[in-house]
């Protein structure tokens, strides 16, 4: 694939060119739709927050589809006939299992078990794994590869044009496509489909709870792809949505985001401010049976003692957001328990809700929220009492039906 | 099932020394040395048919005490001759020769001084020997025998009383040439005295860190650190230290390669379970013992794959670089310096501070010194086998020769180094080029791959203050145990440190007894 690093930026000719943000290989078609100009920014990407409003934008995940623009997300080949051990050394979860054109969540971890990141691993076949995640992790890759004779690890975060497409009608979408056996995909499988003498990857994955795919392409085809993409989606509500909106809907499916509910280990300064997977309620992604993996014997030993927080999925009373709000065991405000990370109304399923760092001690007990609010200006507070949901607040059955249905 | 407790890497002297601890103590305990010989860097090899030489030469870190444990003047340990003073030679000048009680050939005022300067080092050499003589306490460990050992250590340095402790902590960590500015004023002498605390390091007269700490670490052995040579040489050691491991029950087996560690890994986790041989056989042993370098330890013994991420990037980022080459001559009789009477001892060429600094200065940019300095020892003077009736051999350590030359090690680089080392010499010793029947230079690159030791360093690590003590060689691997249940190291990169001491070997069984 190209070296791509010119058609990213705008204007080649600009003498602030390499100072400013990048755009995205779909920058000439989202920048005529980000109505508000609500541009923020991710890993030195020119990203959209919101193109026209973050409500309209969840309603298309939750109720047509909406697209996502992934391009920044950082990708990785991790290549050779070490890239199996390598990477099963550095994840927590066992990459044995994983079949050909399957993809995995993984997590991995600091030797002493502090979550650096989470992300997915793509195999894409035998010696051929692709590992996309949040943040840059170059340096943790290569330093996990060392020692390993034959792996090769690039980075591959501009080899590939990438949308998320999620919600109801994304199937649809993607069989008016004419995109022949998608329907066959299940969650987490991977299909290889012609597109313009190139080829399109389609993966049964996504960020929101909801059924959806992502879908790679390279670069040269981007911007075909998306007018491709877009014909077929106008008769299913396609709408591109932006970080805000992807926030909302991953809080409803219960997933984590750096810098909300964790702290990348590798940026974290203060002592044990980063998290655990234990303590991110993602011990189900460390497989013990392994016999080695970084910060094993760590994480093992907060297994055997229980976390000493946990993070929670809270319903709380009312319908004022908990946001940033400190929770206590009793409604006097006596005893600090914990600390909301992230929180919202859900119009999905009609709660308040949110995800909350609570000390596993006090999680038998009362759990009361601190909410801060304002009315026109005028500030008021309340404590509302809370109640633990286990069950991932929005976990539609269509996100796991094959074929999906048609909507 | 096992066919014995503990399988021992490696068959110099630390290796050996654990040996004998261990099946002591009752263990089935076999050695695998890969080479022909025991000993390692203590082995005596044939450089030239009929002349022979050891890389280590001389005991000087040993302390008493390990010496008296292993009882190793029952098992045949005499020592030839008394210590070897150092001579700072001088093409000119008048001789010079420097004992642990005395200073000869050095003005009135250097010579007044240097009682005073052999007295400030010992009292901190005894204060700090226990040091060296324990496991090191875990960084962060709050457990009742880790606050001992500091709280122990503590107390040594208190009882210096205030002031000398206050000293101590003032010097303990400042470059030599500071130290022996403060004391001398004779720049041959000065040059001399700085040796020990350089040798075998990356560290020059002006370098910061520890080399007087390298300097109590060897004054710390017997006779405060003055060189001796035993009887028989270093082969007299080795022997020594075979027979008491024979008679301990130790089995050994030379030739013999390891290949791996074998790890076994289940839902239990990892645990170490035998080495595999270059020949293909597996040996069985809960327990393994590495005398070998840490980077061959973990990275090609173990393997990064059953290590931890951030671990192996440590034992990676290792400074372990040698600068030290080593010259033999095999010479048909006995060369003339001059001012000598007898080249008896450690003769130093190194005129001043500042030759020593120049030389590390090529060095460290990867260039041969245009001088070289170095050490230069006639072993067979106290050792007749070494070589044949009436001749003799000449050993030279050679400072600062980097491991990694920039223009790369080809036959004309050392032919470039051995004619600078020769030209050298016969400054000193005019007309020993007519002596020479054979010469051998081993670069560090040569000492590395005849002693199994990864970038050819004395020490197998660089002893400074960031690879010392809790941090030998990294956190983690400090205390002999390794992240892997049932593997130890016990080689010179743990703590104290290298030179043919024996404490990380015995302190290594120690720990694996308590």
């Amino acid at each position: 694939m190209m070296n791509s690093t010119n058609i990213l930026r705008e204007d080649a000719s600009d003498p602030f060119a390499g100072e400013r943000l990048k755009v995205s290989y779909f920058h000439d078609r989202v920048k005529v739709l980000n109505l508000r100009e609500a541009w923020s920014s991710w890993n030195g990407f020119k990203f959209a927050d919101y193109y026209y409003d973050v409500d309209y934008e969840y309603f298309c995940i939750r109720n047509t589809c909406g697209t996502y623009d992934i391009c920044p997300m950082q990708k990785y080949l991790v290549e050779g006939e070490d890239a199996l051990p390598m990477l099963n050394r550095m994840v927590t979860r066992d990459l044995n299992k994983l079949r050909d054109n399957r993809v995995t969540y993984v997590a991995w971890c600091t030797d002493s078990g502090r979550l650096i990141d989470d992300g997915t691993v793509f195999r894409l076949g035998e010696n051929r794994y692709l590992l996309t995640c949040g943040s840059p992790c170059l340096a943790w890759l290569r330093k996990s590869a060392f020692g390993f004779a034959n792996v090769e690890v690039t980075d591959a975060t501009e080899d590939y044009a990438a949308l998320s497409l999620q919600g109801p009608t994304s199937f649809a979408v993607l069989q008016r496509m004419g995109l022949e056996g998608v329907a066959a995909l299940k969650p987490f499988d991977i299909g290889h489909f012609p597109f313009m003498g190139g080829s399109l990857m389609v993966s049964r994955t996504g960020f929101t709870g909801d059924l959806g795919y992502e879908l790679w392409i390279e670069p040269e085809l981007a911007l075909p792809f998306w007018d491709a993409l877009y014909a077929a989606g106008a008769d299913f509500g396609i709408q591109p949505y932006g970080e805000s909106a992807t926030n909302m809907a991953r809080l409803e499916a219960g997933f984590i985001m750096p810098y909300m509910e964790f702290n990348e280990a590798l940026k974290t300064v203060n002592f044990e401010y980063d998290q655990t997977p234990f303590e991110l309620d993602l011990g189900w992604l460390v497989d013990f049976k392994k016999p080695h993996f970084n910060g094993r014997a760590a994480l093992l030993e907060q297994k055997r003692n229980g976390p000493k927080v946990l993070l929670t999925k809270l319903n709380i009373e009312g319908n004022k957001p908990a946001e940033e709000s400190i929770l206590y065991s009793d409604k006097n405000c006596s005893r600090e328990i914990g600390y909301v990370t992230s929180a919202m109304w859900s119009p999905a399923v009609k709660a308040n809700i949110a995800l909350a760092m609570i000390d596993t001690a006090a999680l038998k007990g009362e759990i009361w929220a601190e909410i801060y609010y304002q009315r026109e200006l005028r500030h008021h507070h309340k404590v509302v009492r809370c109640t633990i949901q286990s069950k991932p607040f929005w976990s539609p059955d269509r996100a796991r039906l094959t074929p999906p249905g048609l909507v | 099932m096992a066919d014995q407790d503990t399988i021992i890497i490696g068959g110099g002297h630390n290796g050996l020394i654990c040996s004998i601890v261990l099946a002591r103590a009752g263990q089935r305990v076999t050695v695998l040395e890969a080479g022909p010989n025991l000993g390692g860097m203590a082995a005596e090899r044939e450089f030239h048919p009929g002349f022979k030489s050891a890389l280590a030469q001389t005991l000087y870190a040993m302390p008493r005490s390990l010496i008296h444990e292993l009882d190793l003047a029952a098992h045949g340990l005499e020592f030839a001759s008394e210590p070897l003073p150092i001579k700072p030679l001088s093409v000119t000048g008048t001789p010079q020769s420097v004992a642990a009680s005395s200073l000869q050939g050095a003005d009135g005022d250097d010579t007044a001084a240097y009682p005073k300067y052999v007295a400030m080092l010992a009292k901190f050499a005894a204060a700090l020997a226990p040091f060296w003589e324990r496991t090191m306490p875990r960084v962060g460990a709050t457990g009742a025998s880790d606050l001992m050992t500091f709280g122990k250590l503590g107390l040594k340095l208190r009882l210096l009383g205030k002031e000398d402790m206050l000293e101590f902590f003032r010097v303990a960590t400042l470059p030599m040439r500071d130290l022996l500015d403060e004391y001398f004023s004779d720049d041959r002498l000065k040059a001399a005295l700085c040796w020990d605390a350089l040798v075998g390091s990356q560290m020059a007269p002006r370098s910061p860190n520890q080399a007087v700490l390298t300097l109590l670490n060897r004054m710390a052995g017997k006779d405060a650190g003055q060189h001796i040579v035993p009887k028989g040489g270093m082969s007299g050691l080795v022997r020594a230290l075979e027979n008491a491991a024979v008679q301990a029950g130790v089995t050994i087996r030379t030739d013999c390669t390891v290949k791996s560690v074998q790890i076994e890994g289940d839902q239990h986790g990892q645990r170490c379970s035998g080495v595999e041989l270059e020949s293909g056989e597996l040996l069985l042993s809960d327990r393994v013992v590495s005398s070998a370098d840490p980077q061959t330890t973990f990275l090609n013994l173990v393997g990064a794959q059953h290590l931890e991420i951030e671990f192996t990037n440590r034992i990676r980022r290792l400074r372990n670089k040698g600068y030290v080459a080593r010259v033999h001559l095999a010479l048909s009789g006995l060369p003339a310096f001059q001012g000598l009477e007898t080249p008896e001892g450690r003769l130093i060429i190194a005129p001043t501070m500042d030759s020593i600094e120049f030389a590390w200065d090529a060095a460290k940019y990867g260039e041969l010194p245009e001088a070289p300095v170095m050490e230069v020892l006639i072993p067979s003077l106290q050792e007749p086998n070494l070589a044949p009736q009436g001749q003799h051999v000449l050993a030279a350590n050679v400072m600062y020769v980097p491991h990694d030359l920039k223009s790369g090690w080809t036959p004309e680089s050392r032919a470039e180094l051995l004619n600078t080392v020769l030209i050298e010499l016969t400054r000193y010793a005019p007309g020993i080029q007519d002596l020479v029947i054979s010469s051998e230079l081993l670069t560090p690159q040569d000492l590395a791959a005849q002693y199994r030791t990864i970038n050819g360093h004395w020490h197998h690590c660089e002893p400074a203050i960031d690879q010392l003590l809790m941090m030998r060689p990294t956190y983690e691997a400090a205390q002999y145990a390794t992240p892997i249940s049932g593997l130890y190291l016990c080689g010179a990169g743990c703590h104290p440190a290298g030179d043919v001491s024996g404490n990380p070997g015995r302190n290594a069984a120690k720990e694996i007894l308590a």
